[in-house]
């Protein structure tokens, strides 16, 4: 399997940042150091829990040059699969969990002549990484960080502390939001913006970075999709000879791989494309909740990502 | 086991390159039918059989120090041979560091590498180079990183910058390459510089390829064979060099063809790179005479069926229309059927 080869890791540190958000600082097990990566990679952390495995992406938090050890945070989410209260409850310092190696999906362009950062709530993570990078360049910078409101600014202290005036703090609660037309209002030619938050943020940065004149190649982001939970389904899977049984708190790729199937993953976000797979006969529809597949494949109903999406079907068969 | 080198080995001039039978044994002969088509034929990088020239991720064999001392000698004598970008400075690194493991993990004979921090101290016994230097600082080594690391590893060295929805060609060094330009491609992406290359495109070889190298990994290198032919065992063949071996083509004839006509195949391996996110493409390229490759009997038989049902337009492509009747007619005697 493609992401067999994990490194195993323990919890040495374990940090409530903000009510809502954990730091946890990962340590290899044993002798040695964690591989280098580049700011904006994610690990996808295994955890075994008593009754399924989770694989969810978290971004890489530290800086880039420190191997002896990683630093991931994850929000607390009470109505999803479990993966993060599984993270928030069940892991403790000394708790060994599984790593795959970093992937970077949301990389810093290196022709850019000027970086803009915008980031929501947990989006900051990815960002703290990339402004380790950035720090090491000669090139501007700006950082804009919303978050809900007091006692939820512990990253965007952090960041203040370190880098001054290039951040720029938006307290919710106080009726203070990022104003992106007047963000990208006026950069220099060569500006990219890269935003990690909810998907409206997002919407609401590429309608103003276009509207101000800004080319698609000089907007990036990234969305923590975790995989959303809906009403169970059976799946058919042709090649492996099983029907699966899609629990309303599991994805169809965890499902998938519960019931032993090798399936191709990375980000586990519906970004990547990496898990597409063909369907080979439905009747039903398919709820596609990824950004890979296009308009019209989602509308064609061949192709489905089985890390996010879902389906109503009365018979589904796929290709796996 | 360390290898016994052949330092007085010359790829111009009197052309004294031979391989010796074990260079022969673990010749990478790259077909697997007796016709040759372009397709996607790329498969994980994984350890080959023991003694291959797969068996390391990268290879060092009888002609190493000989193949750098040739090296050297094109970079002074020729120009543009090696050039990097100024935004691929990380990059060059996750380079350096590629190879410098790789090797003194695999040959510890022959290098050892020790780290301390950034302050690392690299030697290397078979050229007699041993430095002190600190990882991501240039200033602390003779040449940039990239410059530095490549000439003293064989084959040809292109590091590609992911962005864009693509690749691009911002570094590299290229001097053992079968006429393509680093110089005139520098700067271009996947698609312009495979703009030459016949047939592939309508395949559809192109676009599932980039796809695929896109999603690399850290940790899961691929590799693919490419082929074509030389006369002499001549690594330059640049473009910019043509009129010093392109006249070669005319030389051949059926008694020299054994000797002069060699099959040169490049073991082509590409890394995810950790620090940059880019990608180094390696060129790995290996020179046989006929005369040599036919001690194989199956190689024989199954180049000649190869090379006389070549489409035409592949044998425009890899520049073997002077020479490839001549050749056909020279193998044919080693292909009874």
């Amino acid at each position: 399997m493609k992401h067999a080869e994990t490194i195993p890791v323990e919890v040495a540190h374990i940090e409530q940042v903000t009510p809502l958000i954990k730091q946890f600082t990962l340590r290899p097990v044993g002798v040695g150091e964690l591989p280098s990566f580049s700011g904006g990679s994610h690990i996808v952390v295994v955890m075994r829990a008593a009754d399924r495995t989770f694989r969810n992406p978290y971004s890489l938090m530290g800086s880039p040059r420190e191997s002896t050890s990683y630093q991931i945070a994850v929000r607390r989410h009470d109505g999803g699969r479990g993966g993060s209260l599984f993270m928030h409850r069940e892991v403790a310092l000394g708790t060994q969990l599984e790593i795959a190696h970093p992937v970077n999906l949301f990389p810093l362009v290196k022709l850019a002549r000027k970086h803009i950062l915008l980031a929501r709530g947990v989006g900051i993570t990815p960002m703290m990484a990339m402004v380790d990078d950035l720090d090491e360049s000669s090139c501007p910078w700006e950082l804009h960080y919303g978050y809900r409101g007091p006692g939820h600014d512990g990253f965007g202290a952090r960041l203040r502390a370190r880098f001054g005036d290039r951040i720029v703090l938006y307290d919710d609660s106080a009726g203070d939001v990022p104003e992106f037309a007047r963000i990208l209002a006026n950069q220099p030619l060569g500006t990219h913006v890269y935003t990690c938050g909810p998907a409206d943020m997002i919407k609401a940065v590429d309608q103003a970075a276009r509207a101000a004149g800004w080319t698609g190649s000089h907007i990036h982001s990234e969305q923590f999709t975790a995989p959303p939970v809906g009403a169970p389904f059976d799946v058919n899977l042709a090649r492996s000879r099983l029907t699966v049984h899609v629990p309303a708190d599991r994805s169809l790729l965890e499902a998938i791989e519960a019931a032993g199937v090798d399936a191709p993953y990375l980000c586990r976000g519906g970004v990547c494309g990496q898990c597409e797979t063909d369907v080979l006969e439905r009747d039903g529809e398919l709820i596609h909740n990824d950004h890979w597949l296009s308009d019209a494949e989602k509308a064609g109903g061949m192709k489905i990502m089985p890390c996010v999406s879902r389906a109503c079907c009365t018979r589904l068969v796929l290709d796996r | 086991m360390a290898i016994t080198f052949k330092p007085d080995e010359t790829f111009r001039g009197d052309f004294s390159f031979r391989n010796s039978p074990e260079a022969i044994r673990r010749f990478p002969f790259p077909f697997t039918a007796d016709k040759f088509q372009y397709s996607v034929n790329i498969e994980p990088h994984t350890a080959g059989p023991r003694g291959s020239c797969c068996e390391f991720p990268i290879d060092i064999d009888e002609h190493y120090v000989a193949e750098c001392r040739e090296r050297a000698w094109c970079l002074a004598t020729t120009s543009q041979r090696y050039l990097a970008l100024p935004h691929m400075a990380q990059a060059q690194w996750d380079v350096l560091e590629l190879i410098m493991s790789s090797l003194a993990r695999d040959y510890p004979e022959h290098f050892h590498l020790e780290r301390r921090g950034t302050r690392w101290n690299w030697v290397n016994r078979p050229l007699g180079i041993e430095n002190r230097f600190t990882f991501g600082d240039a200033k602390t080594l003779p040449y940039e990183p990239l410059e530095y690391i490549t000439r003293q590893a064989q084959g040809d060295w292109c590091v590609l910058d992911q962005r864009d929805g693509t690749l691009w060609l911002d570094a590299g060094m290229v001097t053992t390459q079968a006429d393509w330009s680093l110089d005139f491609d520098l700067g271009m992406n996947f698609n312009e510089w495979h703009g030459p290359v016949p047939l592939a495109a309508e395949l559809g070889v192109f676009d599932r390829a980039l796809k695929f190298l896109m999603n690399l990994q850290l940790t899961h290198p691929v590799r693919r064979f490419n082929w074509t032919m030389t006369i002499h065992p001549r690594l330059d063949t640049s473009p910019e060099e043509y009129p010093r071996w392109g006249p070669d083509r005319t030389i051949v004839t059926r008694e020299n063809a054994g000797d002069l006509a060699h099959l040169r195949v490049e073991l082509q391996a590409l890394w995810r790179l950790p620090r940059s996110n880019a990608i180094v493409f390696s060129i790995r390229c290996y020179l046989i005479s006929l005369s040599e490759l036919v001690t194989v009997p199956e190689w024989g038989r199954r180049m000649h069926r190869v090379l006389k049902g070549l489409h035409p337009a592949l044998v425009e492509y890899k520049g073997l229309r002077r020479i490839r009747d001549t050749v056909v007619d020279w193998l044919s005697s080693y292909d009874a059927e």
